[in-house]
């Protein structure tokens, strides 16, 4: 049977392995995907009669509390990352666990948030502010899911690799790791011009 | 493999308990800088500092998460090359309603 070529060993030409090359060509395309939607935010924002602060609508303490949760769960991934580096799998389980755990946690406060604004009558249809708000943080929150499907893999059926090659295995996480760091990077830029501004 | 891997891992030991020890100073930053993001925005500044004040936290707390987190500090040339083009590409994807707003290059209002 044909190997997938450089997942272990790196190209001379490119000192990668190519999984590391297609997931930054991927966290490329996702950067113009979520920029799209920036700049058609700034465009409604700035071409707006008035323009409601997030603050008066949306909830700073429970978004606060996320915005550490996530950044949380990119420690946890950087050191499952780091554990299967030091060869030890028992800690990559636990962090790696605790990394598919806080993204859980942070769906649920979601979860709050959205059903405590339907409660209230305030739907994307609502105005533009709100329109902006759930496409942007779907979209994010999609991503959320996505990187805890994979994450999840790789804590369970998927770490079989670890015992017949780790380094491939060790590689995989990295890469998965890359994305949920990107999906908590977009957060970083989500909280404050959505909720403080 | 599995010797070649444990090799690798030994060698690497020490570099991996100094990364960490980052990654750990770097969480640190990063709840810091939330708790500032979040107190300054209760100060109600005028929109013009707000805004700068949160992009420039939001901005310094990206770097971290993508120097660090994401290796960038120490990455190949590729990636840099491929990440070059995408801060161009992104740059005039931000430009873009920015000079439709202001009556700009190409839209006439």
């Amino acid at each position: 049977m044909m190997d997938i070529p450089y997942t272990v060993e790196v190209r001379r030409d490119t000192g990668l392995t190519n999984g590391k090359i297609g997931i930054w060509l991927f966290l490329a395309s996702e950067v113009m995907l979520f920029g799209a939607l920036f700049a058609s935010y700034i465009l409604i924002r700035v071409g707006a009669e008035s323009w409601p602060h997030g603050y008066t609508i949306l909830n700073i303490p429970l978004a606060t509390f996320n915005t550490i949760v996530l950044i949380s769960s990119s420690v946890t991934m950087v050191m499952a990352w780091a554990s299967l580096m030091r060869n030890r799998f028992g800690a990559f389980r636990m962090y790696m666990g605790g990394t598919v755990l806080l993204g859980l946690v942070f769906l649920i406060v979601k979860y709050f948030e959205y059903s405590h604004k339907f409660h209230d009558g305030l739907f994307p249809s609502t105005n533009n502010f709100l329109a902006i708000y759930f496409t942007l943080t779907g979209l994010h929150m999609l991503h959320v899911l996505g990187g805890m499907v994979v994450n999840a893999w790789f804590w369970g059926p998927g770490a079989k690799l670890w015992k017949t090659n780790p380094v491939w295995f060790t590689n995989r996480v990295e890469n998965s790791g890359l994305f949920w760091h990107f999906v908590d990077l977009v957060w970083i830029f989500l909280f404050p011009t959505l909720y403080l501004l | 493999m599995a010797s070649e891997h444990a090799s690798m891992t030994s060698d690497h030991a020490a570099d991996i308990d100094r990364h960490v020890r980052v990654y750990i100073i770097v969480f640190v930053a990063l709840m810091v800088l939330t708790i500032i993001t979040v107190a300054v925005s209760y100060l109600h500044l005028p929109v013009a500092g707000a805004v700068t004040v949160a992009l420039l936290v939001a901005t310094i707390k990206g770097a971290l998460v993508a120097g660090y987190f994401m290796h960038l500090v120490s990455e190949k040339k590729l990636i840099y090359a491929v990440l070059v083009l995408t801060v161009v590409f992104f740059v005039v994807l931000l430009a873009l309603p920015t000079f439709t707003h202001s009556n700009g290059f190409w839209i006439d209002e």
